[in-house]
């Protein structure tokens, strides 16, 4: 790693603060950040630890939604009461993040800033209709993620948390990479009180997104043969690689979008 | 440079470091407790795994400033004063769930984490929370066996060796 200064806010405003200065960055539980600094990918002038702040850790279960605050661990999401019941879904997904080293110390806010292509947590976030709140404003799951990397986040913005509506049913199946646990694909499929929302990760090359089709056939026919009856989306702009080609990877989402819808 | 000081394996220690200063280093390094390994560096293998505040950790993953004034144990810690084997580095022993050794103390430290979280963990739960620790040498089995050896002795039932 090259050398950067660590810096400790008490605060979300002395977090922002901390983060106008020239190149300096957040760190969450750093399970990314970390090896990719190490491998020098990375030379940020200091980094913003988020985890020491109060108002960043903590989940608050309501009658109509769950918020997960920004620097709250998978491990706590997945050991959660309230999450358990409200979206057993979202408790499942965090408990398999991962090895229980990484859920220990890797955050949500963390995992949505980043946005790898093949995380889990972007598929409950774009599944369940959730909302990104950062420092200065709330964003909708469907106008936050931007592609591979990239997210609606400007500069120096922080996300603060992220709140889940509490779906009727919903399901989280993911086929993993078996060397590094992300995502080879992954789907979140939830059916909530505004209509059918189908999520998908590790899948695309422009990042987490929305299989119409599916939704429009589980709306009318929430069942695992609703989705049999559809063809897999198209392998255009999948991606490709060593460990799948773009025609595996579209007949996935097919096969976790039933195993999703089964599993709710 | 900063200042840390924390407490490891019931001492009070301090040091300096640079920001970039990860915990394992500060560790072995700083303290000269080789015990937690490095293996691949990269976050994969769990040769690093050690306890902050009762939680297992990667120590290659962590700043040493980020857990300034956390408890920490690694596999120093394990054992009692006097050398006795703690059960479950015992039943890793007894089990043979070891070759070469290097992954161990990551094994040890990352079951120690499973059994204050889980007192009776059935062989899949032992293989899945194992997923962060990599073995070249045993195939696991034997690693899984003492793991689930050491369950059953300090749920007080007895278990032979092989």
């Amino acid at each position: 790693m090259y050398a950067f200064d660590y810096v400790k806010p008490a605060s979300v405003a002395d977090a922002v603060k901390a983060l106008s200065a020239e190149d300096a960055q957040p760190i969450s539980g750093g399970q990314t950040l970390i090896p990719t600094l190490k491998q020098r990918l990375g030379q940020p002038s200091a980094l913003v630890d988020l985890t020491k702040i109060a108002d960043l850790v903590g989940i608050e279960a309501g009658s109509d939604s769950v918020l997960v605050k920004g620097a709250t661990t998978h491990a706590a999401v997945a050991a959660h009461e309230g999450v358990m019941q409200a979206i057993p879904g979202l408790a499942k997904l965090a408990a398999h993040i991962g090895d229980p080293q990484v859920r220990n110390r890797g955050t949500i806010g963390g995992s949505v800033a980043n946005n790898d292509p093949a995380a889990c947590y972007p598929a409950a976030v774009l599944g369940l209709g959730a909302t990104v709140l950062t420092d200065r404003r709330e964003i909708a799951a469907d106008d936050y993620f931007q592609g591979m990397f990239t997210t609606a986040l400007e500069e120096g913005e922080i996300v603060t948390g992220v709140r889940f509506p509490i779906p009727e049913k919903s399901a989280y199946a993911k086929f993993v990479q078996p060397a590094s646990r992300f995502a080879l694909t992954g789907v979140y499929a939830a059916k909530l009180k505004g209509g059918v929302r189908v999520a998908v990760t590790g899948a695309s090359e422009s990042g987490v997104f929305r299989w119409a089709e599916a939704e429009a056939a589980l709306a009318s026919n929430w069942s695992p043969e609703a989705v049999e009856t559809l063809a897999a989306p198209a392998a255009d702009g999948m991606i490709g690689d060593i460990h799948g080609a773009p025609d595996y990877r579209a007949h996935l989402v097919k096969v976790m979008t039933k195993r999703a819808v089964a599993a709710a | 440079m900063a200042s840390v000081s924390m407490t490891v394996n019931g001492k009070a220690v301090s040091g300096e470091v640079e920001g970039r200063t990860l915990l394992v280093e500060f560790l072995r390094e700083g303290l000269e407790l080789t015990g937690t390994h490095v293996g691949c560096d990269t976050s994969q293998c769990g040769a690093c795994v050690v306890h902050v505040n009762g939680e297992s950790v990667k120590a290659c993953s962590v700043l040493a400033v980020a857990v300034d004034g956390a408890d920490i144990r690694t596999i120093e810690g394990m054992a009692a004063p006097d050398g006795t084997l703690s059960v479950l580095q015992q039943a890793f022993q007894d089990h043979h769930g070891l070759q070469c050794g290097f992954c161990t103390p990551g094994m040890v430290m990352s079951a120690a984490d499973l059994l204050q979280k889980n007192a009776d963990p059935s062989e899949q739960e032992v293989r899945e929370w194992l997923e962060g620790n990599i073995c070249r040498c045993t195939g696991y089995h034997n690693i899984v066996k003492a793991i689930l050896a050491a369950a059953a002795t300090l749920r007080g039932e007895k278990i032979a060796a092989e």
